[in-house]
């Protein structure tokens, strides 16, 4: 068994975990944070995206002992205070959302885009979800929510220290959704 | 008068985005219970081999393994249609893949381990694996016992001793003397292999078998109330006493229909001491293990007049069923009466053969078989139309159905059955049909032009019920029960939108539980066949309907007016001419109080039903009969570019008319365009599966079984939705979710005709089929 002391969600965890126990297994059957899920188990589907230091992994491919000392990012930290974030608030606006199945992965891996490119061309954008498999939406309206979350969100402030969280310009933009 | 709407057809974003992007969506795989025992499986390495010894005792001595069952300890019959599958398999395995042992331990780990020390002997056979040869007679048998297994009688007709588990047989007309007056004839071949469905979320299941013979299940499914009804049949227990759950679904085409593993863990969980047991498939196991789409060959011959009049169609269709018939011998049936596509055709010849083969088995998948048909007959369409010297879609446009026209199971075609040639028009239109591609930029590339036509009505039993419960709450607001489930497709926000309009709520006042629970919520057959919005669309106006009825008697009362003369607006009641007076649904839904204290009426809990109309079994001899409750009509347009060094097809542009009848929410129905295009682009150029000559399936990942990604978007997409209503659809609509799918992959195998002057038969078109079939052609590209 290892010790380990990641930082998920701003929060730091201490946890005793066998060498073998992959980070996903680490986050939904240890921290109950099972929004990241399970599609393939062999990185293949981006299903279980979370950002690890700000860059996005299959955590199904990364060992609960490799984020020992690092900031974890899933799609539970993804809204402030109850709040969708202006990307999240997107998927919902755009209708890119179905099943909803592959939504944490493509979420953190949009996230993972626009904290290193605010201002993602629409290649950048479908590189960046190419590893995210989705088999209801056909993509479409899921480019359309990231690049309508790109043109809302600002970018950083220079040397501000939380540079890992896009801050909102407006996150109100919804025209629907849940009252 | 109609009044004019307030949410029905306006975009309103589905309500359960928000659990969806927050990952607070709870699905089957996210789901624990205390006590909870994790399930692991031994398939079998064969496609076809006797088991000669199971030595499970290592794996029952390891400590936290719970339970080991073999398929002697469970001799269950399961079925949808045919009793021919059992839930482990007995004496012989017919698939690489078949479940063999399962193992209920403390954890994941143990149960795996536990498999790894499990030790069968197999004594392999020659494995039956084209259904062409399966069906003669000196073929080897999957089921030697077909003859004995029970089946629904009467609309599945297996042939004993042979590996035919259904023949569907359509009759029309006089095909020979048609044929032998015809002028022109064209006959093709065509096959498309097996698919996986590939819904994100793998098939996952939670049982307990609880103390006086009852059953809890928790299961990523379609149909709550079928999986409830088969385990009553399959284990003899009263249906009230199976209580199964359906939490969020991660996606289901057709896969997550009927029953897959809800007995296997019940019967896990019986023989651990009513543990509750959880299998969650890998995707390995899904690919392997769980049903497929089936495979097809199909044979189409097509006679005409000179001028382009379709006089006969004769086909035969031979389905890949697998190892067990599921829905397989069901497609086999629906795919047989849509077989020769949306044309007037005055003598018809169809021949299904569902076949036994020893393949992972098959099911429904989106568009349940007519992917399949279609890929053939709109492929020969267009070859006929070249025969003929005619545009691909003048032929189509000259045979389409039209009102006074009969359908080749005998049903007359009306205006309310929508404008096939409307679609085809809308996408001809859209891609500028007609007009040549301009040459691409560079030399080795090529560019076509293809369509395709495409129908499809729901498969179901004659007698298919669907109900809802609405039940107001102490602020006047609406809570809709229904137990179809929505796995994505969006229904529950349409059947939200009309309750909002018919309750006169706003839209947020009316909500929708994502759990589906057979112990509360009422009966609906299952989510298949593109029926939900329909049928449940009507419960749901019925119960709305019940709802102001109570509304209005109560009101009618503390008003002293006739319960006719109340009106219901703005979440209230009042007389007519009198909205100063309303009153406000919150001192109405659990009853009125009076000033005085006296009370009148009680909580308005509304319930709505809906039965499926006019529907008759086929005749067995001549298929005639009326199968369908609706029929969805729709084309695609596609226009391509190939690249003659890679073989690789982009979509440059494809537009898709569907004719909705009426849009119920223009922004999901774009989705269930959009999303089913680019489902069908993935069976067009990329998907099927491979097999060894022993039956081994050789891309069950997907490192070697490709569907496609973001990258693979069309340059272009248009959904274009008509409006020619559905006399007996909710406000005019008729299903749409699966037909988006349907004829993508004969648009573009016509347009790559176009490009390449080359005929391709098999799907899919990957780049290995053009570059191959370019090299044989011997040509420069």
């Amino acid at each position: 068994m290892y010790d380990i002391e990641p930082r998920v969600n701003g929060h730091t965890e201490r946890a005793s975990v066998p060498a073998g126990m992959t980070l996903l297994e680490f986050l939904r059957d240890r921290l109950a944070l099972t929004g990241s899920k399970e599609g393939c188990g062999i990185g293949e589907c981006g299903a279980c995206t979370v950002l690890l230091d700000g860059k996005p992994v299959t955590a199904c491919l990364v060992l609960a002992v490799e984020a020992d000392g690092l900031d974890v990012r899933t799609i539970e930290g993804e809204a402030t205070d109850g709040q969708l974030s202006a990307l999240q608030q997107s998927f919902v606006d755009a209708g890119a959302v179905q099943c909803g199945f592959c939504t944490p992965g493509m979420i953190m891996s949009a996230r993972g885009l626009l904290l290193r490119n605010p201002h993602p061309s629409d290649e950048e954008i479908v590189e960046a979800i190419a590893g995210n498999l989705c088999r209801c939406t056909g993509y479409e309206a899921i480019l359309r929510a990231i690049r309508a979350a790109a043109q809302q969100e600002v970018e950083p402030l220079p040397g501000e220290p939380d540079t890992k969280t896009a801050r909102l310009l407006r996150s109100d933009q919804s025209t629907g959704g849940r009252p | 008068m109609t009044r004019e709407l307030t949410y029905v057809g306006k975009s309103v974003p589905r309500d359960d985005a928000a659990d969806k992007v927050t990952g607070a969506a709870r699905y089957t795989h996210d789901l624990s219970l205390p006590g909870m025992l994790h399930a692991a499986l031994v398939t079998s390495p064969h496609a076809a081999a006797r088991i000669a010894r199971i030595d499970a005792s290592d794996a029952a001595r390891l400590p936290g393994v719970r339970a080991v069952l073999t398929g002697a300890d469970v001799d269950v019959r399961l079925g949808l249609y045919m009793q021919d599958k059992r839930i482990l398999a007995h004496d012989v395995v017919r698939y690489q893949g078949e479940p063999v042992v399962a193992v209920a331990a403390d954890t994941l780990d143990i149960a795996r381990e536990a498999c790894r020390r499990i030790h069968v002997e197999y004594e392999p056979r020659p494995a039956v694996l084209d259904p062409r040869e399966a069906m003669k007679t000196a073929a080897a048998l999957v089921h030697p016992d077909l003859g004995s297994y029970s089946h629904m009688e009467g609309v599945f007709f297996p042939t004993s001793r042979t590996n035919i588990a259904h023949h569907q047989k359509i009759r029309k007309g006089d095909v020979d003397a048609a044929f032998a007056s015809a002028e022109v004839i064209l006959k093709a071949g065509f096959d498309n292999p097996p698919v996986q469905h590939v819904p994100m979320e793998t098939h996952a299941s939670i049982a307990q078998a609880l103390p006086g013979g009852r059953a809890e299940i928790w299961t990523s499914s379609q149909s709550p109330y079928t999986v409830r009804h088969l385990m009553s049949i399959a284990f003899g227990l009263p249906h009230n006493a199976v209580r199964v759950h359906v939490p969020y679904v991660g996606g289901g085409f057709g896969g997550k229909a009927g029953l897959n593993l809800e007995p296997l863990v019940y019967v896990l969980s019986k023989a651990a001491g009513g543990r509750p047991v959880r299998f969650v498939a890998t995707r390995e196991e899904e690919f392997n293990t769980l049903p497929s789409r089936q495979g097809l060959y199909s044979t189409i011959e097509i006679g005409t007049t000179r001028a382009g009049t379709i006089v006969a169609l004769k086909a035969t269709y031979v389905w890949d069923a697998g190892a067990y018939a599921d829905y397989g011998v069901n497609v086999g049936r629906a795919a047989a009466y849509s077989g020769a596509g949306p044309y007037a055709i005055p003598n018809c010849w169809i021949d299904s053969f569902v076949v036994y083969t020893n393949k992972v088995y098959g099911t429904a998948y989106r568009g349940f078989g007519h992917l399949e048909v279609l890929w053939g007959v709109e492929r020969a369409m267009d070859q006929m139309a070249r025969k003929l010297g005619l545009d691909p879609a003048e032929f189509r446009r000259r045979n389409l159905l039209k009102p006074g026209d009969m359908t080749i199971t005998g049903e007359t075609f009306t205006a309310g059955h929508g404008e096939p040639s409307a679609c085809l028009d809308a996408v001809a239109g859209a891609i500028d049909w007609g007009t040549p591609s301009p040459p691409p930029v560079e030399p080795t590339k090529r560019r076509g032009k293809g369509i395709a036509m495409l129908h499809k009505a729901p498969a179901m039993p004659t007698s298919t019920a669907c109900s809802a419960i609405i039940k107001l709450d102490e602020d006047g607001a609406a809570d809709i029960l229904v137990s179809g489930v929505d796995y994505g497709q969006g229904t529950y926000t349409v059947l939200r939108q009309i309750a909002a309009e018919e309750l006169r709520l706003p839209i947020q006042a009316v909500h929708i539980n994502s759990d589906c629970d057979t112990a509360f919520t009422p009966y609906d057959w299952q989510t298949v066949a593109s029926r939900f919005a329909y049928m449940g669309g009507h419960a749901v106006l019925r119960a709305a309907g019940d709802c102001l009825g109570q509304i209005r008697a109560v009101a009618a009362q503390v008003f002293g007016v006739a319960t006719d003369k109340i009106v219901c607006e703005n979440a209230s009641a009042y007389p007519a001419g009198e909205p100063e007076r309303a009153i406000p649904y919150r001192d109405l839904a659990l009853g009125y109080t009076y000033p005085n204290g006296n009370a009148i009426g009680g909580p308005v809990i509304g319930h709505g039903r809906f039965i499926a109309h006019d529907l008759t079994h086929l005749d067995p001899d001549t298929g005639q009969g009326r199968p369908a409750q609706f029929w969805t009509y729709g084309a695609h347009g596609v226009e391509i570019e190939v690249d003659t060094e890679t073989g690789e097809i982009e979509i440059l542009r494809i537009a898709t008319a569907i004719d909705a009848g009426k849009v119920l929410n223009a922004g999901l129905a774009r989705g269930q365009v959009i999303g089913g295009v680019v489902q069908g682009i993935g069976s067009a150029l990329w998907e099927g599966f491979r097999f060894d000559r022993s039956g081994h399936l050789l891309n069950p990942s997907f490192v070697d079984y490709k569907i496609p990604t973001a990258k693979d978007l069309p340059r272009e997409m248009t959904p274009i939705l008509l409006e020619n209503p559905q006399p007996d659809g909710p406000y005019g609509a008729r299903g749409i979710a699966e037909h988006p799918m349907i004829s993508v992959p004969s648009a573009i195998g016509n347009a790559l005709f176009d490009a390449l002057g080359i005929e391709f038969a098999s799907l899919p078109l990957s780049p290995e089929s053009v570059v191959t079939r370019l090299a044989e052609r011997g040509a420069e590209p």
